[in-house]
């Protein structure tokens, strides 16, 4: 990979600061690693955030949970657990245990790889996705295939998530690199059930709205009987046609929704 | 070239880095410790796993200088004080855990953080927590076997 200098700030004002003069940050670096080597990054300073204590850890906020954008997918799984224990069941889902030793929530929210499991919590749970500057609502904050509303130089800080009454997420693994084919968040809120997909679109995770609503009048798997998602938008690739993958968004919903 | 320093296997120890170096490679070229092994090189197969802080990691995929400071443990600080093999390690010869022996390594430390996580795993478990780590021998009935065994539990039959 390229060179670049490395620096660790001790506190988020140091760590904005040195993102500001155009560096990367660096969380867990599953992914940025894997990119970097392939010299699809060239950042010339990377700014290393996991030496910042306010990034880290789950504590239990107002209305939610509030977890630290540096926090380890391992942290999330054991600490969330009595909170929210199907965020903590995704968390523990992610890759394997080393990679979850590593990676964090912050980084994974801020790439939205396509097929991640936590844009699909994030969405699914109506997050808040705190940053240095704001709090973006997550109905605002996944735009696209590894697009955010971040702008340049923003940090994901921490991610805020409501606890609905009852929730499941539900993935069809790759089993090469144990990310979603298809993977389906349901959370079931007094005022309503919210249905995140991830792995399926073009166009990064998603909520499917006709399920969101036939599952709020009646919160089992024969209300989805019928529904279907058309294909056009879907990825398709070696793993699975774009219709596979849309007739598993309703198969993973149904699971979650059993499971939940 | 800065000098990084860490404490490995017990010892404090310094090597020069760049920003870009692994950790795989701090311990391989910087240290000599050759036992750590890489496979992949993309964070797949598990083979360069060893322990930062306690916690198993692939060290194909951490930057020595991120972990300044910290203690790692190698394949090479898993042998008893005076050199006999330590009880997992035994049951990986007596089950004949190992083929071509390049995964061992990175099989090795990942057991070894399952049992300090979980000292009675089932055999469903261990297969769970080895999911990251790749034996191309196909060697992974015997290396659950060595696991179930070096945690004194009854070892999968055929």
């Amino acid at each position: 990979m390229y060179d670049f200098t490395l620096v660790k700030p001790k506190n988020l004002a140091d760590a904005v600061a040195a993102i500001a003069d155009g560096a990367q940050a660096l969380s867990g670096g599953q992914t940025l690693l894997p990119t970097m080597k392939q010299r699809l990054a060239d950042p010339g300073t990377l700014v290393s955030l996991s030496g910042i204590p306010e990034l880290h850890g789950v504590c239990k906020g107002d209305g939610g949970i509030i977890i630290g954008g540096a926090t380890p997918h391992a942290v999330v799984a054991r600490e969330a657990a009595k909170y929210y224990p199907a965020l903590a069941a995704l968390a523990n889902q992610i890759g394997d245990p080393a990679v979850r030793n590593r990676g964090t929530i912050g980084g994974s929210i801020a790439n939205n790889d396509p097929s991640a499991c936590y844009p699909a919590a994030a969405l699914g749970s109506g997050a808040i996705i705190q940053t240095n500057t704001r709090e973006i609502a997550a109905d605002d904050y996944f735009r696209g295939m590894f697009e955010t509303a971040l702008h340049e130089g923003e940090i994901v800080t921490g991610v805020k998530f409501p606890v609905p009454q009852k929730a499941a997420y539900i993935k069809f693994v790759q089993p090469a690199s144990r990310f979603a084919l298809v993977g389906a968040f349901v959370a079931q809120f007094a005022d309503g059930v919210r249905v995140a997909i991830t792995g399926a679109s073009n166009n990064g995770v998603f909520r499917w709205a006709e399920a969101e609503a036939a599952l709020s009048a009646n919160f089992a798997p024969k209300a989805l009987m019928g529904l279907t998602l058309p294909a056009d938008d879907m990825i398709s690739d070696l793993h699975g046609t774009a219709e596979y993958r849309a007739h598993l968004c309703g198969v993973m919903v149904k699971r979650a929704v059993m499971a939940a | 070239m800065t000098k990084t320093t860490m404490t490995v296997n017990g010892k404090s120890v310094s090597a020069a880095t760049e920003g870009r170096t692994l950790l795989s490679a701090y311990l391989r070229d910087g240290l000599g410790l050759t036992g750590t092994h890489i496979g992949c090189d993309t964070s797949q197969c598990g083979a360069c796993v060893v322990h930062v802080d306690g916690l198993a990691v692939k060290s194909c995929s951490v930057f020595a200088q991120d972990i300044e400071g910290a203690d790692v443990k190698t394949i090479e600080g898993m042998a008893n004080a005076d050199g006999s093999l330590s009880v997992l390690q035994q049951a990986f010869q007596d089950h004949h855990g190992l083929q071509c022996g390049f995964c061992t390594p990175g099989m090795v430390m990942s057991s070894a953080a399952l049992l300090a996580e979980n000292p009675n795993p089932t055999e469903h478990q261990v297969r769970d927590y080895l999911e990251g780590n790749l034996c191309r021998c196909t060697g992974y009935h015997n290396i659950v076997k060595a696991v179930m065994a070096a945690s004194d539990q009854a070892v999968p039959a055929e």
